[in-house]
Order: C-alpha cells, then structure tokens, then sequence
C-alpha cells in the first residue's frame, strides 16, 4: 500500500516538510502543520482564532507538489512510495494554504530566508525603531523575527511616513499607528470574537494606519486582548506601559478568581509584586481572551489594605493590637471553647479554594456548629466569558460544604435576634452588599472572628483577625461554572506574617482539639486535594498532577460557557 | 477636539473648501434615505454592507464630496460601522474628502497621457486657475482655486489612452488636450454656468 493511500484511509495526507515526512489531518494550514513538528513559521497576521487575513507575507515558506502528469502518463513512485516534488520559483503564505498530498514544504532553504528577508525589510522601512522605549520589547515578534532575519542597516534613505502616536483609542488602550505592523489582529479580534466593530483601517499605502472613528472609543470589557494580539507595540496597555521591562517579569500560570468560568491566566510578577495578568489559552474555558475587569483585578494583591499580622481586640472598645500566631491562635481557641455551639454560625466562601473549604468542614464539624454558609454572588453574564455566577467556586462550596448561600437569610435574622451570638466570617466581608450584614448587625455580636487578606469593614468590627492570603500567593484547586476542575498556583509569598487560609483553618481546628489525622496532618493543599480525591466522588482519582495546568472536567452542570460553544460550533 | 486634530480625529475632521458653495450642504431628507435604501435593497439580506460604495457615489454626486457628517449616516443606512466607511472613505483617491471646485479637473498622468504632456498639462491648468503644482501632494490631491471655481487633482487611466493626454471636466472627458486648449475651455467655463 502506498503512503498516499495509507493517509487517506485515516483522513490524512503525507507532507514533507525539511526532508521528513509526516501526516496530518486534510485542510491543516501549512503554518499550523509547521509549527507543530517544530518547524517554527514566523506570522504576524495569523492567529488560530480568528480568520485568515494573509497580509503580513511573513510566513512565506518553499513550497512543492509533484509534477502534473502528461495525458496517458502514470505517477512514478520513488521506494519510499512518495512522488517526486518539484519545487515552486515562488514562495507561499503558510497561513492561507492548506497542506495537500505529496506537499513539499521548506521553512528553512535558502528562497524561503530571503523571501522573509525582503518581507521584513519592508516592514521595518517605516517602523520608528523605538524599542528601548517600547513597552513590547522583549515579547514583540517583530524583534524577534527582526534578529532572525533582519538585514542589520537600512537601505532606505528616504525618511519615514510619520503617523500617530501615543493616540488614546479607549480607557485602557493606546495606539501607536507607526509601531504597527497592519496584521489587523485587533480589527478582526473586534469584528469577530468581541462582535463591535470599532476598529478600523484608514489610508492607503504607507498611510494606512489602525483607527477608531472619531466619537466612538474602544471601550468594550474585552479590549485589552488586541493589547495580547498585538504582535508589536502598536496597542499597548494604559494599566502597564513603563511599569516593568518584560524581561524582568516571571509569569505564573493559574487561574482568574472574578467570576465562575475560571478564565486561565498568567500573573507577571517581580520580587513579590504583581504586575499584570495576561490571558493563558484554553480552549475549554476561555480559548485566548480574557475580560479587562478581570485582567484589571489584581491591585489588592499589593495594596496597603493588606493584613500582615494577627490583630486582636482584648477589651471591648479598645483598639486592635498586632500580636503572634501562636498567641492569637491560643487565644481564638480559648475563645471558642467558650461559645455554646448552637449560638455560633460561620460564614464561608465559594472564592475559596477546595481545599479551603474543605478545612472550614473539618474546623465546623469540631466546633460542632450546623449555620454554615456561604454568600452567593451574582452579577449580569455577558455572553462571552464573564459568567452571572461571581464566585469562582461555587461548584466546589456546593460539593464540599453542601452550600449554595440559601442559609444566609437565616443566619443574618439569627445575628438580629440575638440567637447568634458569635460569628466566624472566612473570607468575606460581611458588610458587603451580597451579604448584607450592617455595622450594627456586627456590632451588637458577642464576639466576631474573621479572616482576611484584605482590612474591611468587618475586619475593623472583628475581635480577632487573622491575616490570609489573595489568589496570587496559594496553591489550589476551583471548580468552574462548567464542572472543570482547575489549579492555582502561588506567584509570590504571602503578604508579612499572612498565612495560607487552608493552614490557618487547619491550625485552629488542630488546637481546638481536632483528631483526625487527615485534617490535621496534612501537609500542602496538595494532600489535601488527595483527601478529598478519596471523599468525593466526582474528585476520584485525582491528583495535583493529573489535573494540569489546563484542568479537568469532573462535574456535569449542564452550564456553558457561551464563547467557548461559539467557538466549537464554528469549527 | 484639540486645535489641530490628530491622526484619529483627522478621521472625521472637516477639511473646508471654497468649493463648499456650488453644492448643496449634506442634509438626510426622506427622499435621500429612500434612495440610499433602493440601493442597499441591491443586495441580498445579511450583504448590506456591500452597499457603502454605491452610497458613496450617489452622495458624492449630489454633494460633492464624502463630508464627515454623512460618514455615520452611510454606516447606519447599510449596518456597517463609520470606521469601515471612513476605511473606504479614506482608500480610494477618487473619494473627495474635500469639497471639489464647480468645475473639477481630473487630469491624467498614466504612462501614455504623461508621454503626451500630461503632466506639464497638470502644471499649466494649476497656474490657470491658480494652484500652486507642489500642494498637490499624496495627503492633499486636490487643489481648488480660491473662488471655488476650478478644482484639479492628478489622477491615473481615464481609459482613452490612444488619444492623450486627456483630462476629464466633471463628467466630461477631453482627449487630445493641449495648454492652448485648456486655456480655451478654461476661458469658456468661467464665461458659461452650464456643465462642460
């Protein structure tokens, strides 16, 4: 049988590409056939995502096809059952063809290097070369491909088109229309995914420039993707232009906290501080893109608001005062002892962690309470990727605590009428609208334990406060809208003296007495992911390891993710 | 909008012209909504957008240029947006941004026209009617004398290449012009109010 047949019987075809030969799927696009046996395709225009523009030429490759036969002539096959190819004189797009039976592809001959040579040159003709001051130095293709196959000197001596620059084309984006390449990534990643139409090409020639119309902004919640797209500095983040040199920056892949699709994201940190956020493709949960709010959603993490040491109030009325771990925990246990367990309810959060949750069960059950609750949190969804669930967690509180927020009501009337005299607030910020606490409510408690990462009205209410930590510095696990099973990862060290949540739920139901060697033994959120792995059953047989960085589907919540089935159906 | 606009207000900025007073000022009326809509009915449902250029040109034939007023208008009529007007707007050369004069002198300057004198032609009916030649740059095509009479701009093929160098008036194309000629007609336009 020969190869050709053998690949068509799989719904493949055979291409050589650098001397070796390999199969893929009928219709794959050269550059994505390329890219994946690591025969690197340069592309400023192509994005997997949204439609072929084939503008930039960059991707220029070598190719070849066997020669078309004479009427009556058979193809003649070579031992290893492939036709001869007979190459091309002109180089191809790899972006806009698609590979074919018996294809030949070449990415590194000679034609191919000087043809993207003779590209690149052109497009650095009108460039301002301003990469010291350039905020995508260090992440811009154009740099890149530039130190593969740039020229070195100018042969131009004709001066530069002049265009606009530092132009505010929406309240989180800048426009440089000379750094720009005219991939027009932004216009499609606009006209396409995001469905408004703000973003356009004005000109002709050398004078084309990327533009909105006068009067209308790019202001949509999305925008800060074409800033991600951008294969130059072009479009550049209002929020982090001459922050921080990229270079500079670790990226921790983890995931968003703002809402319950758990977008996948980097945080870009230096030396404890986070910098920005940047969507990380998934192709189950938010494919490339991300939403600014959520993007935007990482100030607390350094601000001065933040908690970095146990406070306690040791009379009433007086002021909080910084004390020990040690001291604070003894104290709160001592504390607790003494609350009769019917009078005491605690309130949870779905912005936490799995493992979280699962210590505040074991920290309930050995404080014996049943009000437990979390409070639930929605907003409008938008039909991309924002989800009306605000949690990141729900689906996880409602596995592990049994708890989706219907308890609230009853716990706010029992602090109101005094049945509740003590409260223990994990997480949440009890005066916040969702959970609909007053000062007054707080005030009139007998006694009022928070943790928090963050200093809040409740925090400032509370007799006892110990000092968590943001999504940016544990490790854990979330469970999406959708039933996806994701991790976090730590990107910095917690803040002072501010410890993991999960330790600190651990710790008090250690000291008030706790026995069981899963609670209190556990040594990382990691262990305790395996605790929970044999407990529950949708988490069975999971591990740290086995779920990823792209995560795993373990529930069926019937919910969708709207972008991600607009994605799908069109393919 | 800051004294002088940017580069993405120069979008929409107004380039006045003395031109501006031989044509009516762009007005939506329910008869020229009524035009705009037969001729996005040209296209099948979902293709409206395709519509823009024919709008373009029967806005540009009543009003003389493509103002920035009516670049929404046309987006709203064929469910496009104003930047992907303002695109097409902004392409093609033969899309008036500015007013033209009463009388617009397109002279050719394609290989055959400009071996033929075309563009001594172009230099002569500029000092005719009193442009200066060097203003007529890529930015800036079109040059109109000051009365808004006389309006020139260099263009390429008028598709009469065997009888150049030709220059088109309006709607009217001249073949086998010479200065003598340009002079004449130019003479005769200002004399007659009617089109050439």
């Amino acid at each position: 049988m020969l190869p050709k047949d053998a690949a068509a019987a799989e719904g493949k075809v055979n291409v050589q590409i650098n001397g070796k030969w390999y199969r893929f799927p009928k219709g794959t696009r050269i550059a994505d056939a390329c890219n994946s046996v690591g025969a690197h395709v340069p592309c400023f225009c192509y994005h997997p995502k949204l439609s072929v523009a084939g503008s930039c030429r960059m991707c220029l490759v070598e190719q070849g096809m066997p020669p078309r036969l004479a009427p009556g002539a058979t193809p003649q096959y070579n031992e290893d059952g492939y036709q001869t190819i007979s190459w091309m004189p002109r180089a191809v797009i790899a972006c806009a063809n698609t590979v074919a039976e018996n294809m030949g592809i070449r990415t590194d001959s000679k034609l191919t290097s000087e043809a993207r040579r003779g590209v690149l040159e052109f497009l650095l003709s009108n460039h301002p070369l301003d990469c010291p001051i350039c905020d995508q130095a260090g992440e811009c293709k154009l740099q890149e491909y530039t130190a593969d196959y740039g020229r070195g000197t100018h042969r131009f001596t004709e001066s530069k088109t002049k265009k606009g620059k530092n132009l505010s084309i929406g309240p989180r984006v800048n426009l440089d229309q000379e750094r720009c390449v005219l991939c027009r990534r932004c216009v499609r990643f606009m006209k396409e995914i995001v469905g408004e139409e703000v973003l356009g090409v004005v000109g002709r020639g050398t004078h084309n420039a990327i533009a909105c119309y006068p009067g209308t902004e790019l202001d949509s919640n999305y925008s800060m993707n074409v800033v991600d797209i951008c294969p130059v500095g072009a479009m550049t983040s209002k929020d982090f232009r001459f922050k921080m040199r990229v270079w500079f920056l670790k990226s921790t892949p983890t995931i968003d906290v703002t809402n319950g699709t758990g977008t996948n994201i980097n945080i870009w940190t230096r030396e404890q501080q986070v910098y920005r956020i940047t969507p990380r493709q998934n192709d189950e949960v938010n494919s490339c893109w991300m939403p600014d709010d959520a993007r935007l959603a990482y100030k607390y993490i350094n601000a001065p608001a933040r908690l970095t040491t146990p406070l306690v109030r040791t009379d009433a009325g007086a002021d909080q005062r910084p004390s020990t771990w040690d001291a604070t925990i003894g104290l709160v246990t001592e504390q607790l002892h003494k609350c009769a367990p019917t009078e005491v309810a605690m309130i949870a959060s779905a912005r936490m962690t799995n493992e979280e949750l699962y210590m505040v069960r074991a920290l309930a059950k050995q404080l014996g309470i049943t009000k437990l609750d979390i409070v639930p949190r929605t907003g409008e969804a938008d039909d991309l990727l924002v989800s009306a669930d605000r949690n990141p967690n729900s689906t996880g509180a409602k596995l592990i605590l049994g708890k989706e927020g219907k308890g609230l009501r009853t716990i706010r009337n029992g602090v109101r009428n005094g049945s509740i005299r003590f409260l223990i607030a994990l997480g949440e910020d009890l005066t916040s609208e969702e959970a609909g606490f007053t000062a007054e409510d707080l005030a009139g408690l007998d006694y009022l334990l928070c943790v928090s990462h963050s200093e809040n009205a409740t925090t400032k209410a509370a007799d006892v406060v110990l000092p968590g930590v943001t999504f940016a510095e544990k490790y854990g696990t979330m469970i999406n809208v959708a039933g996806r099973i994701q991790r976090l990862n730590k990107a910095i060290e917690p803040m002072g003296e501010a410890r993991s949540d999960w330790d600190i739920y651990r710790s008090i139901s250690q000291s008030l007495g706790c026995d069981c060697v899963n609670v209190i033994a556990c040594p990382s959120p990691m262990a305790v992911l395996e605790q929970m792995a044999l407990e529950f059953e949708p988490m069975h047989g999971l591990t740290w390891g086995n779920i990823g960085n792209e995560g795993k589907a373990i529930i069926e919540t019937g919910v969708t993710i709207p972008l991600i089935e607009r994605e799908k159906a069109k393919k | 909008m800051s004294e002088t606009p940017n580069a993405i207000e120069a979008v929409s900025a107004p380039i006045p012209s003395p031109g501006e007073q031989y044509f009516p000022k762009f007005k939506v009326t329910p008869a020229l909504v009524k035009e705009a809509q037969a001729l996005v009915a040209q296209y099948p449902e979902g293709k409206e957008q395709s519509a823009v250029l024919p709008i373009i040109h029967m806005i540009q034939e009543k009003f003389g240029y493509i103002c920035p007023e009516s670049m929404p208008w046309i987006a709203e009529m064929c469910k496009s947006t104003p930047i992907h007007v303002a695109g097409i707007v902004t392409f093609y050369p033969g899309i008036h941004r500015k007013c033209p004069g009463k009388f617009h002198f397109r002279v050719c300057r394609t290989i055959a026209c400009a071996m033929g004198g075309g563009e001594e032609l172009l230099a002569h009916i500029c000092k005719k009617i009193g442009v200066d030649p060097a203003s007529l740059t890529d930015e800036e095509p079109m040059g109109i004398s000051e009365d808004g009479m006389f309006s020139i701009e260099a263009v390429e093929c008028l598709a009469n290449c065997g009888f150049g160098p030709n220059v088109m008036v309006n709607d009217a194309l001249h073949q086998e012009m010479t200065p003598a000629k340009a002079d004449k007609l130019i003479t005769f336009l200002k004399k007659n109010t009617i089109n050439a």
